[in-house]
């Protein structure tokens, strides 16, 4: 008998010794660093934003996010473990401490930056919710929609906004609530709604994968704000400032013409600003505890901005979504990025 | 471990490692040193929780439930809409998770005591369909099974403009099935009084029938009758006050049909899948409890005279019971718990609403989950419970 109470004691001793170690803080960046890869929650599935192309690797934005972290922290932009989360596991994912960084098309929104221990460390994409329905309708406003039934995922800010929406203009609607993009997108093609609402990118994302993009038609009306970004846990100032910087960096890097062809020569620049940002000048990574080339490693991955915008979004992707909001400041957009020094 | 360590003399009284030795002192003290243990590790995962949540900086506690939801449902049983509070919102989905689960719990039970039957029947048909339904549908996961109602009905069905029209007013379309929605008029009360009256008499026909048939041998229609008086006096009733009913006929306008009632795809294929689902199984429960009845029970009930339905109905059928009911229950169970899967097919359910789009705008993870799985114990408990009533009810009374 004697041993088995012995058991028991031992297991609940070590059942409390877990639960002890399961509640100290680490330091993200040294957990990075030391594990060698980048754990980074991403999309199950969204073009342009991050999905698996036919050879199984991860592209899109976000997905260039993740690779431009790994590629600051790591010196290495394959060194990330992509973890696919839906709208609703996502910041269990990140609180819990799976995910290193959430990089998911995720809204930043007060409640999300106070309640949910989480923190938001910039904005890769000016986003804004509107709708898209079938040409066939006729419909060619969102005001016309008085009555409709409209597809929409939980767990969303798009099914808050939907609702102040057809509320502020005294319009009656019906939902039709989805946990998967996929099985939304089903019933919306399917014929069960009228509406499909999400974000604009994820629309034209989406559109552009019909087999006949143009008998889908996105309406003009964008209803919400929606500043998507990346963010990471509270508490850890120095993973969100590294987050942030690389962010910045990517922005600074394109402000300063620095693209994926020319960082090569660019490191042998005189200009001071190129020679700060490159790293031969001063000592701006040490403090972000990075190596003090970086950003070359980023842009050497990823390129700027620009670049990795138009390559998975814009002009060079099959979304063709027009920069908008996501131009540089001095381009008339709202990317503007601290300066680098 | 009483039997081995058995008594030890006179000598066990004089130290205090005898007493410990003692078989009834040393379980005493196992289990307190369990119970002890296991409540150390509850209060210690509770603390060490909370204690996390509030390191992190994550919102605990359940304030949220009076806040305003925000987002709306589409199917709810009770008043709800936007600007209402997650309480509210929570109410809604249980409901229609209870709804689901009922109706399902019903059907399920129909078909399977038809399917059953069906594979116990003489006609070799009947019986191998009844074998192909089992065998193809309970191997075949239920999820699968309800992607394939939702979306083979939903694309097969046309859109609101080239509905089907069913006779009467209805329609059927991709948005669901449009029924006219009867609203009653001033005097239909009456209607509902004569039915109560029927049901009232009816069992008082039951009781004095059977007291008759007990002192005089005699039998007394007493299902007709109960039938008459729960039909046909209520409509005679509705019919005599001149048909106070009038009906709200769906009408297209705009995008979709307006007034009316309507059933969603979403709720129809939920239920429809888990009833199919659930029958699978309990035609076989039907089919093995029947056949657990020995054969010479039902030889001897004919061979004391009683017809052949008489003898399944007054001999086979309550014996069968016996051996159905148990496995029985957990089918019910089965079928309540499964209605969670109606998240991925969007028809708005506990689990669809409350810890999904709820525990998505609150982030209280811990907290909605902790709710959702005590309201499913809960359901499932009281089911049990009944169902434990009902074959008590049922069991051998022996005389």
């Amino acid at each position: 008998m004697k041993p088995i109470l012995k058991g028991i004691l031992a297991g609940a001793a070590a059942l409390i010794a877990t639960a002890g170690i399961a509640s100290a803080q680490t330091k993200t960046l040294d957990t990075v660093k030391s594990r060698g890869s980048l754990s980074c929650g991403v999309n199950v599935g969204l073009a342009g934003f991050s999905q698996p192309d036919d050879k199984g690797n991860w592209t899109g934005l976000d997905v260039d996010y993740c690779k431009a972290i790994a590629a600051a922290v790591l010196g290495d932009a394959t060194k990330v473990k992509y973890v696919p989360t839906t709208a609703k596991e996502r910041f269990t994912a990140l609180q819990s401490g799976e995910i290193d960084v959430l990089i998911r098309n995720t809204t930043w929104t007060t409640a999300r930056d106070s309640s949910l221990g989480l923190i938001f460390a910039g904005v890769n994409y000016y986003d804004g919710q509107g709708f898209m329905v079938k040409g066939s309708l006729g419909v060619k406003t969102a005001k016309e929609l008085n009555g409709a039934t409209v597809c929409v995922q939980t767990g969303t800010t798009t099914e808050l906004n939907l609702a102040d929406y057809f509320k502020a203009n005294k319009m009656t609607y019906k939902p039709v609530v989805f946990e998967k993009l996929d099985e939304t997108l089903q019933a919306y093609l399917a014929g069960r709604c009228d509406v499909y609402t999400t974000d604009q990118s994820g629309l034209y994302s989406v559109r552009v994968q019909q087999p006949k993009p143009e008998d889908h038609l996105v309406l003009p009306e964008i209803i919400s704000k929606e500043p998507l970004g990346p963010s990471v846990r509270q508490g850890d100032d120095q993973w969100l400032t590294v987050v942030k910087w690389v962010h910045y960096a990517l922005l600074n890097a394109e402000e300063a013409g620095i693209t994926q062809a020319n960082v090569a020569e660019m490191v042998n620049s005189t200009n001071p600003e190129i020679k700060r940002i490159v790293g031969k000048d001063g000592e701006l990574g040490k403090g972000l505890g990075l190596p003090n080339d970086f950003v070359v490693s980023i842009v050497k991955a990823v390129g700027n901005y620009g670049e990795l915008f138009e390559r998975n979004v814009g002009s060079g992707s099959r979304l063709k979504i027009a920069r908008g909001l996501n131009k540089l400041w001095n381009n008339g957009g709202l990317q503007y990025a601290p300066p680098l020094r | 471990m009483a039997v081995i360590t058995s008594d030890h003399g006179p000598a066990r009284k004089a130290s205090l490692a005898s007493y410990l030795y003692r078989p009834e002192v040393r379980q005493a003290l196992y289990q307190i040193v369990l119970v002890v243990a296991l409540v150390a590790l509850f209060a210690i995962l509770i603390t060490n929780t909370a204690a996390n949540l509030r390191k992190q900086n994550i919102a605990s506690g359940f304030g949220f439930i009076d806040r305003t939801a925000g987002f709306d449902v589409s199917q709810h049983l009770i008043d709800y809409d936007n600007s209402m509070t997650y309480g509210r919102a929570f109410l809604v989905g249980l409901l229609n998770t209870l709804l689901v689960a009922g109706l399902g719990i019903v059907l399920a039970t129909v078909i399977g005591f038809i399917i059953g039957i069906s594979r116990l029947s003489t006609n070799w048909l009947v019986a191998r369909l009844a074998t192909v339904y089992v065998e193809v549908i309970r191997n075949v996961p239920l999820l699968l099974q309800l992607f394939f109602w939702y979306f083979a009905v939903l694309k097969s069905l046309p859109g609101p403009r080239q509905s089907y029209t069913l006779p009467g007013g209805g329609f059927v379309n991709v948005r669901g099935l449009y029924l006219p929605a009867p609203v009653p008029q001033p005097g239909f009360d009456a209607v509902w009084l004569a039915v109560v009256i029927g049901i009232v008499a009816s069992i008082a026909i039951h009781l004095l029938a059977r007291r008759r048939q007990m002192l005089t041998g005699q039998q007394f229609p007493v299902l007709w009758t109960s039938l008459a008086l729960i039909v046909l006096m209520p409509l005679g009733v509705f019919l005599f006050l001149g048909q106070p009913l009038v009906f709200d006929y769906p009408e297209l306008k705009g995008f979709n049909f307006q007034g009316g009632m309507v059933m969603q795809p979403e709720f129809l294929a939920l239920l429809l899948g888990l009833s199919i689902y659930t029958a699978s199984f309990i035609a076989e429960i039907v089919r093995s409890g029947i056949q657990g009845v020995s054969k010479g029970q039902k030889e001897a009930a004919l061979a004391i005279g009683l017809s052949k339905g008489q003898s399944l109905r007054l001999v086979v059928i309550p014996q069968a019971m016996r051996i159905i009911i148990p496995p029985l229950t957990s089918q019910f169970l089965n079928l309540t718990k499964n209605s969670s899967l109606a998240v991925a097919i969007g028809y708005p359910d506990l689990v669809s609403v409350w810890s999904g789009t709820v525990l998505n705008q609150t982030g209280q993870a811990v907290e909605v989950i902790l709710v959702t799985m005590c309201v499913f114990l809960t359901i499932s408990l009281i089911v049990s419970a009944f169902m434990n009533w009902f074959n008590k009810h049922m069991a051998l009374v022996e005389r």
